[in-house]
């Protein structure tokens, strides 16, 4: 871009010319309230979250303090005993756990197979399967969930794990991610791998997988978030006399409306929100990756 | 997205046509085979449940229970589109969109400026602002359900306390849903945000500043329509899951009172004509009726998209 080259120029003597002491100071005070306003933003944005994790220790009395309490004097832990145990979390959290993995591990396996399909194999009517593969993004689960009920009655399924994970063990999302990531490997590696007697299922376990590895995570955690969140389906379900409720569902039960009832809810959330915690601050890249996969090339 | 850029690639002519083809036929067998777990999966779960839709738009299950459906062909479609309930609800989510689309968009926006500056210790203030994103409608709703309780959250202290509180009240209900989405949404908002800033080119804001435009102009001249893909991207997709939204209704107002309070978002009434009425005739309709609202955002996002990619190349 040469025009822009032109209007650079002189930009940049204009600020190596200029006389750069009077410059600093006012650099300093932007920089100063630069980090005044994200550090106000900051707190706005956490304090919902401070407040409930606050609130979660503060014994009954406390609670309903004016002011409100914005440090735990004394702390008290047996409200995330009593969500653990009584309120069940433990179970709600291991059937999340479980429905998770199978739904990661699923999405994973079925989106590699099919990306693969796409991005290196020659097949008739491989255009048209893209775009049904793509179509799916379009149905959303809002629309379609009436229907799986009834299938997944049909089936047994209702309130375990197949019923739970089997609706989402395959996704649009991930096989365009994939294939994505399998058109960037280069033909010629291919072709390499077919010389040294490579068959096409070892080409994908060695060499291509691998090689989209960035792009599996991001799709891993993805799906983790999705899945590890979801609500509605859940929701409907389980149910019966041992509901397989999954943490989310567990956290509407757990929510009571007497103010002894709160604090245990309150642990109930912090329990349910610690491992996206902890997955934002290891996967922030992948998370971010995945989000804006179509937004921004 | 050229979805045949595989199949272009057409390979060289090779001498000996039969083994070729059985090689070919091979390959195909292959693609199918890797196909076809994930095409059986959409096969039962989404384009099979889509279809079912337009049948069961044609049963009508009466209200008492025990009876069978029975078929009314299409008589059922007007009654349910125009009945009171729907029209409100979707009036409701519409109100709920608006609430949630732009406030979000915006913060979120004005978060990735603030935090677009290269300052030691940003890394911390870009986890901060992206948190929210991993948070389920769930977390967000006990969060918020205590912030806003009459007892024991802040609103008694800080005097701004309602009555009925405000997850009991007409005026309040729907707004307090919002503001739990608009919470949650900001993380979403935030990434998607920076994420356009970075393909924004430094050197051209530079220039601006030093040409004497201010930060307000700046921001409204050139960050606002360079980021303008972003942005469109951004309202759409958040625009979808607004309508999606309906985890907080369940959570903190509940199916009595959903309709009392204005809060009666098109899921929830989906549900709750599914569960609790009973009758899927009718929440097949209004699931169409989303699928087609989605459909549009959708296409309007593919159009724009393709006429991006194509002045970009």
């Amino acid at each position: 871009m040469p025009a822009d080259a032109t209007t650079e120029a002189p930009a940049l003597a204009a600020v190596t010319t200029k006389a750069p002491p009077p410059h600093r100071p006012r650099r300093r005070l932007r920089t100063i309230g630069s980090y005044t306003l994200l550090t106000a933003a900051a707190v706005v944005v956490v304090f919902p979250i401070y407040i409930t994790i606050v609130n979660s220790l503060l014994p009954p009395q406390q609670l309903v303090q004016q002011p409100p309490p914005l440090f735990p004097s004394n702390p008290q832990w047996h409200d995330y005993n009593a969500a653990w145990t009584t309120g069940q979390m433990s179970k709600y959290v291991a059937t999340s756990a479980i429905m998770t993995a199978i739904i990661v591990l699923g999405q994973l396996v079925t989106s590699i197979l099919a990306a693969y399909a796409f991005a290196f194999l020659r097949f008739p009517f491989k255009r048209t399967l893209f775009v049904v593969c793509l179509v799916t993004l379009m149905i959303p689960f809002e629309v379609t969930f009436i229907t799986n009920l009834d299938t997944v009655t049909s089936l047994h399924w209702f309130n375990t794990y197949a019923g739970l994970a089997v609706p989402f063990l395959a996704t649009g999302f991930g096989i365009f991610l994939l294939r994505q990531a399998f058109l960037q490997i280069p033909r010629d590696l291919q072709e390499a791998a077919q010389l040294d007697g490579y068959g096409h299922l070892r080409f994908m376990t060695r060499v291509a997988v691998p090689l989209a590895r960035p792009s599996l995570a991001a799709l891993a955690v993805f799906s983790f978030l999705g899945a590890w969140n979801q609500y509605l389906w859940p929701l409907v379900a389980t149910g019966g006399t041992t509901p397989l409720y999954t943490v989310q569902i567990g956290l509407k039960q757990l929510l009571g409306t007497e103010v002894s009832q709160i604090p245990v809810s309150l642990a109930g959330a912090v329990i349910a929100f610690v491992p996206l915690v902890i997955l934002l601050l290891i996967f922030q890249k992948q998370l971010v990756r995945s989000l804006t996969a179509g937004a921004v090339k | 997205m050229t979805a045949a850029t595989g199949a272009a690639a057409a390979p060289k002519a090779p001498a000996r046509s039969h083994g070729l083809r059985s090689r070919m036929r091979k390959e195909a067998a292959l693609a199918y085979v890797l196909l076809l777990p994930a095409l059986v999966l959409f096969g039962v779960f989404s384009f099979y449940p889509f279809l079912r839709n337009f049948k069961l738009m044609l049963y009508e299950t009466p209200p008492v229970p025990g009876l069978p459906s029975h078929y009314v062909g299409l008589h059922q479609i007007i009654p349910t589109i125009t009945s009171t309930q729907f029209t409100q609800s979707l009036v409701t989510t519409i109100v709920f969109v608006i609430l949630v689309v732009p406030i979000s968009l915006l913060l979120g926006l004005a978060l990735a400026v603030a935090a677009h500056r290269k300052l030691k210790g940003m890394a911390v203030y870009r986890v901060i602002f992206s948190s929210t994103v991993v948070s389920s409608v769930a977390v967000a709703s006990v969060v918020f359900g205590t912030l806003l309780n009459p007892v024991v959250g802040l609103l008694p202290w800080l005097g701004i306390n309602p009555t009925p509180p405000a997850l009991e009240n007409t005026t309040w209900a729907l707004p307090s849903v919002a503001l739990i989405t608009i919470w949650q949404f900001l993380g979403l908002s935030f990434i998607i945000m920076s994420a356009g800033l970075q393909s924004v080119p430094d050197e051209l804001l530079e220039a601006a500043r030093i040409d004497g435009a201010g930060s307000w102009t700046r921001f409204w001249r050139m960050t606002v329509p360079l980021l303008s893909p972003t942005i469109f991207f951004a309202v759409v997709v958040s625009t979808i899951y607004a309508f999606q939204a309906f985890g907080a209704v369940d959570i903190l107002i509940g199916n009595q009172n959903a309709v009392r309070l204005h809060t009666n978002v098109l899921i929830y009434n989906i549900l709750n004509t599914l569960q609790i009425e009973s009758n899927p005739g009718a929440a097949a309709i209004m699931a169409t009726v989303l699928f087609l609202i989605i459909l549009g955002l959708t296409l309007l996002q593919l159009r724009f998209l393709e006429r991006r990619v194509s002045y970009a190349r």
